[in-house]
Formats: structure tokens, sequence, C-alpha cells
């Protein structure tokens, strides 16, 4: 019993990263309907900057990850001006190939020139484990936990209260009736994309920081998982990618629990296909066909 | 002392291939209503869509208030005074009848200024202040017409554009939206609405324009549109 308890909290840890990188999916699909499938590399060059603000600079570690976010958010907004506007009135498949495009980029041009190999992730925290009964936690894992809850907080906060926030579900619902409004719909997705690739970011460093290594293919893996998350809380929907971050990261662990470590991937990917041909719209979408 | 706020010179607007607006001429002077009549695809909307900037012209000149809005974004019109509602009301779904309000005023910073015209447009749609925090897709489509109106007004325009305001709606509803056209003609807003409804919208509309492929075949005020025998075959069956 103890040990399910001990999985599922295992679990939801790594739920809280996909969840932060689903957030980005989710984002960025409700507002421009684009699979973007370089996030998960975004999620990887975070882990870097991270590396590189401990490493390099020797910044405290919650310097290095807000910085990180920052310098990550910028990144996102270049690769969406330089890869995904100019395709803006293009059919969808051809934003997606760019999508795929910068994705090779990316892990690729890393590889390049800062090598495949993995890179020890400096331990900017000393790990700590606290234990309450047979439940086993560190401060890192909490760390992750409180970051990732913090994080969701603010955003939906920005969603749902501010005015770019406001923007962006206007964008998201309507785009005409957005523009005939007087917003900026180029720059709202920017903002967009500034977000979602923050907290890709935020959940690159955490991780990072949690397995101890990095190396430049890290976001194939996860970023294909967070996507599948964020299908299976329903694709567009904020609350259903944190939802669908944290159960496939509870299922994922307890497929490992019962001993089918070899399955786990598998078994994600099953995930998508049922739901695809089940629930479509996902956990909390509304059943109904998309408007053309 | 007539005074234009908008003068459309020779505006071409084409989809591809289709010629949809063919060197469209016509004038909005302050304080009117004018409507653009015509059957459905003779290129109504289209002109709108041109003045508002989702479509681009191909050709033509737009002054408003002696500025040329070629080259100005949907963004910048908007903020010279220029608001669009838009055909099927399209309102924002999973959103407060509140915060659609909020959106509508997206370009106005004064807090204020804010405050005050919504008491103004709660004042012209009682209802709309009833139902302020219902999300906006679960309004009856009256209610959510009276919401994308409101929600035009809430972006303090000099002229605001209506794209076909009473299709689909109750007779009921028709009647209303007619009134409050004209009650926002007395605030001082500047009207151009187009409708296939053309009874009702010369019946209240100073001029009118109609339009057939494209071009305008008749203008006059509404009275004489009304009273001629070419529009009454056309379009008010007899």
């Amino acid at each position: 019993m103890s040990s399910i308890l001990q999985q599922l909290l295992n679990g939801v840890i790594l739920g809280s990263v996909y969840a932060l990188l689903a957030l980005g999916y989710t984002m960025v699909y409700g507002i421009i309907k684009l699979i973007n499938f370089a996030h998960g590399d975004v999620y990887m060059l975070g882990a870097y900057f991270g590396y590189f603000f401990i490493n390099v600079l020797h910044l405290n570690f919650f310097i290095a990850l807000v910085l990180a976010m920052a310098v990550s958010a910028g990144v996102g907004v270049v690769i969406e001006f330089v890869a995904y506007r100019p395709l803006r009135q293009s059919p969808r498949i051809a934003v997606l190939i760019s999508a795929l495009g910068v994705s090779f980029l990316l892990e690729n041009g890393m590889s390049y020139f800062f090598g495949s190999d993995k890179r020890a992730f400096p331990q900017a925290i000393a790990t700590v484990q606290y234990h309450f009964g047979q439940l086993q936690i560190s401060n890192i894992q909490l760390l992750i936990i409180g970051t990732a809850v913090v994080l969701m907080l603010g955003l939906t906060l920005i969603v749902q209260k501010t005015k770019m926030g406001r923007a962006m579900r206007a964008v998201s619902a309507d785009q005409e009736a957005a523009i005939l409004m007087g917003i900026n719909v180029n720059r709202t997705i920017s903002f967009t994309f500034a977000i979602g690739s923050a907290l890709a970011a935020a959940g690159g460093v955490l991780i990072g920081l949690y397995y101890n290594n990095i190396d430049p293919l890290m976001g194939m893996t996860p970023g294909i998982k967070a996507f599948v998350a964020a299908v299976l809380g329903g694709i567009g929907i904020i609350p259903g990618a944190a939802l669908g971050g944290w159960l496939i990261g509870i299922l994922e662990t307890l497929t490992q629990a019962i001993g089918l470590s070899d399955y786990k991937d598998a078994v994600v990917y099953g995930i998508l296909i049922v739901i695809l041909l089940w629930k479509p719209t996902g956990i909390l979408g509304k059943n109904g066909r998309e408007k053309v | 002392m007539v005074e234009r706020i908008l003068q459309v010179t020779d505006l071409s607007v084409h989809y591809g291939a289709i010629k949809a607006v063919q060197q469209v001429n016509f004038v909005v002077n302050r304080g009117e209503i004018v409507t653009l009549i015509g059957a459905n695809g003779a290129g109504k909307s289209t002109i709108l869509r041109g003045i508002s900037g989702l479509e681009k012209p191909v050709a033509g000149q737009m002054m408003f208030n002696n500025q040329d809005l070629n080259g100005l974004s949907s963004e910048s019109r908007v903020q010279q005074g220029i608001v669009q509602v838009p055909e099927g009301r399209h309102v924002f779904p999973g959103m407060s009848v509140l915060e659609n309000l909020r959106l509508g005023a997206y370009t106005m910073h004064d807090k204020q200024q804010f405050s005050k015209t919504l008491a103004h447009v709660f004042d012209l749609f009682p209802i709309l202040a009833e139902r302020k925090t219902q999300d906006a897709a679960t309004l009856s489509g009256g209610e959510q017409q009276m919401l994308a109106i409101g929600r035009a007004l809430m972006a303090q325009p000099k002229m605001i554009l209506l794209d076909e305001p009473s299709m689909g709606l109750a007779p009921l509803f028709i009647q209303k939206i007619f009134d409050i056209i004209q009650q926002i003609r007395e605030s001082g807003v500047t009207v151009l609405v187009i409708e296939q409804n053309a009874h009702q919208a010369l019946t209240i509309a100073d001029r009118g324009y109609v339009l057939e492929s494209g071009q305008i075949i008749a203008t006059g005020t509404g009275a004489e549109l009304l009273a001629s025998s070419q529009v009454r075959a056309a379009y008010l069956g007899g």
C-alpha cells in the first residue's frame, strides 16, 4: 500500500514536469492551431540555459531558473517569428513541417556545437530526503511540485485576469472578432509563445536538477509525452494540460512499478491512440465538431 | 453643415479571381445612418471588411476623418474610431458578457472612460447588465446581437459598421435592433449598416446605396429608395 502511494507521489512529480510542457502545447494549439513539435526542444534549451547560468556564471539556482525562463521565452518568440509567422496564411501542414524542422535544427544544432554527450547538471541544491512514515520525498521533488504549482497559478492569473490574458483567450476563441476589437493578433501570439516557452524551460531546468544530467535529445520523449498529456486533457484547454500531465506522469510511474518498465512509453502512446479513437476532444473537451 | 466622415473612392476588393467589389464610390456624413442594400453576394460585407481592414483592397481610397485608411492596421482603425460588428455576431464563447464588453474596450486605457461607457451600454441594453456574469455563448441570438453591438460601442467608436444585424433574429428582436441603431445615432455615432432586410434598413436610414454584383447601381435617401420601383422590384418583394 505504501509503495503504491510512493509511486503515486513519484508520478505526480514527473507529471508536474509534463504538465509544464503540456501547457505550452495547449496554449499554442489554442491560439494558432499548431502542434508545436519544437516545444520539447525549447525545454531542452531551457535546461542548457540553466546549466550555463549555474555552471558557468555560478548563479543561484532560483536566479538561474528565472533567467533560463526569460531567455527561453525570447527563443520561443524568435522561433514563432522566423518559422511560423511567415506561414500564417499557409495550410496547417506547412507550419507543422516547419515545426519539425525547427525541432531537428535545435537538436542537431545543439549536438553540433555543444556535443551530443550527456552533461552532468550541477547539483545546485544538495538533496535532502524527508520521510513521512513509509513515504519518502526529497527537497528537489518538493521544489518541482512547488514550482510547477506556483507557475500554473501564475499562468491562471495571467490568462484570467490580465488584459493580455483576455486577448489570448479572445484570439483563441475567434481570431477575426479579436482583430475587430483592436487586438494585435501577432503580439498576442508572440506573448503566448513567450509564456509557453518559459514554462517549458522551467520544466527543463527542474528535470536537469532532478535527473542530474542533460543532453540535446532530452526533449524528444518528454515533448511527445507532454503532447499526449495535452491531448488527453483536451487540447487547447489550459486546465486540461495540467490534468493530462499529472495523469500521464502517474500512469508512467505505475507502469514501471508493476514491473513493465520496458512498456512505459508504449502505454503512454497507447493512451494517445485510445483517446484519439474514443474521445478526441480529451477529458475536459466538449464533444462537438470543430467549426471550420 | 454636412461633414464627411467617410469617403470611399473607386474601391475594388478581389478574392483571388473573384471581383467582389468593383470601383465603388460612396460617402457617409457625420451623424448619418447610411445603409448598403443588395442581394447575397452583392459585395456588401466585403466593403465593410475593406473599411475595417479585414480585407485588403486591390485599388481605391478610403478617407476617414480626412485620414487615408490604406496602410493602417485594423488595430489603428479601431483606435481611429471605426468599429465593426461582424456578421453572425461572433461573441467570444466561454467568456462572460462582462469579459466580452471588456474586450470591446481593448484599445481604451482610461478606467473612468471605461466605467462611463459600460454604464451607457448597460443603459442601452439592460439585459446585458442582468446577464453580465453569464457565458456569452448561452445568450439567445438576439441577446448575442445586443452584446456584439454593446461590445463595439465599448470602443467609443465615431462610426459603427453593422453587418447584417437583424440576420436570424426573431421579429421582436429585429424591431428592437433597428430601434437601437437609431438610439446609437442619436448618441452621436455615425452608422453604416448593411442589411438584407432592405425595407427596415431604408426606413431608418438617411441615405442608402444599392449594390449589385459588386457595383453601386442606385442611390438616394431612404424614402426615395423605398419608393423606387427598381428597388421595390428587386429587394422589397414588389
